[in-house]
């Protein structure tokens, strides 16, 4: 399998505090990986390396081979990096429409045009319909985004990620607060996407990370615990420890976390 | 609605719908005409006025620059009056030194010369945001004043530049006592304006530029070249302004530094904000609004006419948060409501 996200020796300090600690992560073509850890681990930190939200302290990012460590974000996204945001980032005062349109747009090209009415590109509107309608939001196509409730404003997040047309999909916690009632379709629609699409996904409830991914990182205090598969992963009593928590008790845990690292 | 319905004509409707509204959002509407009766209106109701009329003008053309870009990107500046005042000493140094003092011309190289200015200063200057770059669009404004101070031989400091010499439109129409013909010429020019801002405004540029206003962390994640956006706004509206800035110095044959002044550059926010930002007419409705507001308060208290100023601003704030404009809609949407 060719590797389209490459991560080698990445760190990443505020001040003192040490939030990435020499991770290193391959993203293979169409790989579905899980990134799991508690809360603070780093996990929304390593997006934001990634995309180039954050500049690493030390360490390299490569996209298809090539550093893009000193890539601009724009850039990187031009290249096939797309994200969603952990919170909301959407544009708020215009409509759901307008907001895929502006990701075409700027996929596109497009948006370099200062004469055209942008009303006049019907290609760009029917392709935002499309993937309005593949998240169930085209009856909320004309309606402001701020007006949407909660679980529907996380799918225009996903809507703006799909319509760059990423090569690398990187989710933060996509279904976090919305009610399990539509978590559902936001989990659907991340599990039919692309088979070719490399997707991260950052997810707390496990049984959608066991559904999900074929391969999972758990991350620990800023490091890589460890990497497995879902079998793996599950049935390994460190993670049970440090990340599951409840079955193993504190005493044993540190015991076999000191023999892991020892 | 049967289920049938949802399944077979539903989702081409919503879609043609859906199209139908983007498609037809920057067609011309009727209601658009109206700014332009009023100003064709005003010419002859009062004849008298006309030299007042085109100074409202040159306000509007002001007034939509800045709208441009704090209304539409949400760059907050408190310097744009620094490219009005590019505008208004190209003409004066072109007109009283140069001895060239052909109006026409004199815009398009006001415009050139202000646009530059905005391009480099918007280059430096645009990384920044909210409170800093409201210190340094300021700074650069107080910059170049006192840069013009500092070669009062040529710009004539706060006396002004004397000795303007501008020439006849076109080769045959004065300005005129009654400064009917630039009434005309300043209404023209800022139709043609009007026109290049209302295309920048419905391009896919200009939802680039909403996009940044609305939000730009999700710009740089979508892959936009944020900083690029914002220069080319800023540029363009410093060309504007300083077309505006020409017109005035043309207008009145007559330019002191106190263009550059920081009342100048806050005046300009205030008429914006008082018509309603990032609406096209907004701009229309506040220079026109703050203009005659001006005119009768200083008539009326010479000494207290800026608190009245302020008290309209401070009402507009407290009341009408989206400008008199945005009221407006509220009101009308209240009655079409409770109609129905
Ligand atoms: N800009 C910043 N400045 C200082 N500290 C930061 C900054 N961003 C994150 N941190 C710290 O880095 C640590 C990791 O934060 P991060 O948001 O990456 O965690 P996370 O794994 O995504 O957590 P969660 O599950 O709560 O989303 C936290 O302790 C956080 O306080
Ligand atoms: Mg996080």
């Amino acid at each position: 399998m060719t590797a389209v996200l490459q991560i080698e020796k990445l760190n990443r300090n505020f001040g003192a505090l040490k939030v990435t600690r020499d991770v290193d992560l391959t993203l293979e073509r169409g790989a579905r990986r899980a990134l799991i850890g508690p809360n603070g681990a780093g996990k929304t930190t390593l997006i934001n390396l990634i995309t180039g939200g954050l500049t690493p302290t030390s360490g390299r990012v490569l996209l298809n081979g090539e550093d893009i460590t000193k890539t601009s974000q724009a850039e990187r996204a031009r290249r096939g990096i797309a994200r969603t945001f952990q919170i909301n980032q959407l544009f708020r005062g215009i409509s759901v429409l307008e907001n895929i349109c502006l990701a075409i747009g700027e996929r596109t090209g497009a948006c370099n045009n200062l004469w055209r009415p942008a009303g006049a590109s019907a290609g760009i509107i029917d392709e935002a319909f499309g993937y309005l309608e593949s998240l169930r939001l085209a009856d909320d196509a004309l309606r402001l985004v701020r007006e949407l409730p909660y679980g529907r404003q996380r799918l225009v997040e996903i809507a703006i990620a799909l319509a760059q047309q990423p090569r690398v999909l990187l989710l933060d916690e996509p279904a976090a607060g919305v009610p399990s009632s539509e978590s559902h379709l936001i989990l659907d629609v991340v599990d039919s996407l692309d088979p070719e699409i490399a997707i991260l996904i950052i997810e707390h409830d496990m049984d959608v990370v066991f559904r999900f991914a074929r391969q999972i990182t758990v991350l620990v205090a800023g490091a890589v615990f460890t990497e497995g598969t879902p079998d793996e992963i599950k049935h390994n009593p460190q993670v049970r420890a440090v990340y599951l928590g409840e079955e193993v008790h504190g005493e044993q845990a540190a015991g076999q976390g000191a023999t892991h690292h020892g | 609605m049967a289920a049938s319905d949802v399944t077979t004509a539903g989702p081409d409707d919503r879609r043609a719908r859906a199209r139908a509204f983007i498609e037809r959002r920057h067609r011309i509407r009727l209601g658009e005409i109206v700014p332009w009766l009023l100003i064709a209106a005003v010419f002859f109701i009062f004849p008298d006025r006309t030299t007042f009329g085109t100074q409202v003008l040159i306000a509007i053309m002001f007034a939509l620059s800045l709208d441009l870009i704090l209304g539409y990107a949400g760059i907050v500046t408190l310097g744009h009056a620094a490219f009005f005042g590019i505008g208004a000493y190209t003409v004066a140094i072109l007109s009283a030194r140069l001895g060239w003092g052909e109006p026409i011309s004199m815009l398009f190289a006001a415009a050139v010369l202000a646009g530059i200015g905005g391009l480099i200063s918007g280059w430096f200057l645009l990384r920044y945001r909210g409170l800093t770059l409201l210190m340094l669009t300021l700074a650069t404004a107080v910059l170049l004043q006192e840069f013009g101070n500092y070669r009062s031989d040529i710009t004539g400091g706060y006396d002004g530049v004397p000795g303007m010499e501008i020439w006849k439109l076109l080769g045959v129409f004065e300005n005129d006592l009654w400064g009917h013909n630039y009434y005309i010429y300043t209404a023209i020019v800022l139709f043609v304006v009007f026109i290049v801002v209302r295309h920048i405004i419905y391009s896919p540029f200009g939802q680039a530029l909403v996009g940044i206003r609305e939000n730009v962390r999700r710009m740089h994640a979508i892959g936009s070249p944020v900083h690029r956006r914002l220069v080319i706004s800023y540029t363009i509206a410093a060309a504007i302004a300083g077309i505006a800035g020409a017109l005035f110095a043309e207008s009145t044959a007559y330019t002191t530094l106190g263009v550059f002044d920081f009342d100048n550059s806050a005046k300009v926010m205030v008429m914006l904000i008082l018509g309603g930002t990032g609406r096209l007419y907004g701009a229309f409705a506040g220079a026109t609004i703050y203009m005659i507001l001006e005119d009768e308060f200083s008539k009326a208290f010479p000494e207290y006419w800026q608190f009245g100023i302020g008290l309209v601003l401070v009402l507009t704030v407290l009341f009408a948060r989206r400008g008199l404009l945005g009221l407006f809609e509220d009101v009308a949407q209240y009655f079409r409501r409770s109609k129905s």
